[in-house]
């Protein structure tokens, strides 16, 4: 019974996952897009939790779903009416080629996966209820992998040097 | 572990990914591209924690979290491009945009 609820779980997560991804897609205004993808990213937080992930669900809605979001909002926000992103334009051969590279990437995938079903893929390893919770996310990257914590936190300094950097108007070009 | 196996997830993050690129490569909006780019690394992070779980190994969850942060450090850098664009009256369009000089 409990394994039918997180198939349930499973497909709804997924299915609201794809759905939102295909609204950010296709939606004219940014807006709306934006949106959307707060819902995939917490669809894909449901399916972290079913992986034992869940301090990257939280962190995943906290960072991603709050903080980066809102900020995509602001922008969108800021620059009203100019944001609008309409479909029309474009060269057919272009918008063909797109499509088939996305569906090769796609049938890729799929024959691989194909190929390597049964063996490894149905076997999962056995882990505790501790697997994933921040204690020991927390201390694996403080041991294991501390050179990638520290080139991370440089990373997004850069970054937000260089977001102010970009959003800062120098006066010759205040009456552009 | 209860529920889908580990070869479903990866269905699922091949399709958003696929869903992904397909944006990148179509919408013009460079507002829409990072959406869709966020989706493209969301499909990636999917797949490594998907096989984290599988290995019961934590060392793909910890590279999930590094993709993560610099999702976050390329939204900030991309935003500012195009607050920057609109700034200069630049048309909102990638593929007016092909010379890097100002």
């Amino acid at each position: 019974m409990g394994n039918v609820l997180v198939w349930v779980i499973w497909f709804v997560a997924a299915g609201a996952c794809l759905g939102t991804g295909v609204a950010v897609v296709s939606l004219t205004n940014p807006f709306y897009s934006a949106l959307a993808l707060i819902g995939n990213l917490a669809s894909l937080a449901v399916l972290f939790l079913l992986l034992s992930a869940e301090f990257l669900a939280a962190a995943q809605v906290l960072v991603y779903a709050g903080a980066v979001m809102v900020m995509f909002l602001f922008v969108v926000a800021y620059l009203g009416g100019r944001a609008d992103a309409p479909w029309a334009g474009g060269p057919p051969l272009l918008r063909a080629a797109a499509i088939v590279a996305a569906a090769a990437l796609l049938v890729e995938v799929v024959v691989v996966l194909g190929l390597a079903w049964g063996d490894e893929l149905t076997s999962p390893a056995d882990v505790s209820t501790s697997f994933g919770s921040p204690a020991e996310i927390g201390e694996i990257f403080l041991t294991d992998h501390l050179l990638a914590f520290e080139i991370t936190s440089i990373v997004l300094l850069v970054a937000a040097v260089g977001g102010v950097v970009l959003g800062t108007t120098r006066e010759k070009e205040e009456g552009a | 572990m209860a529920g889908p196996d580990v070869g479903w997830y990866l269905i699922v993050s091949a399709i958003l990914f696929g869903i992904g690129a397909l944006g990148v490569m179509l919408r013009r909006s460079p507002l829409v591209v990072l959406l869709s780019l966020e989706i493209m690394l969301n499909a990636a992070n999917l797949i490594l924690i998907a096989f984290s779980r599988q290995q019961g190994n934590l060392d793909g969850q910890i590279f999930a979290l590094a993709v993560m942060a610099v999702a976050a450090a390329e939204v900030a850098i991309g935003l500012g491009l195009i607050v920057a664009m609109a700034r200069r009256r630049l048309a909102l369009d990638v593929d007016q945009a092909d010379a890097l000089r100002g």
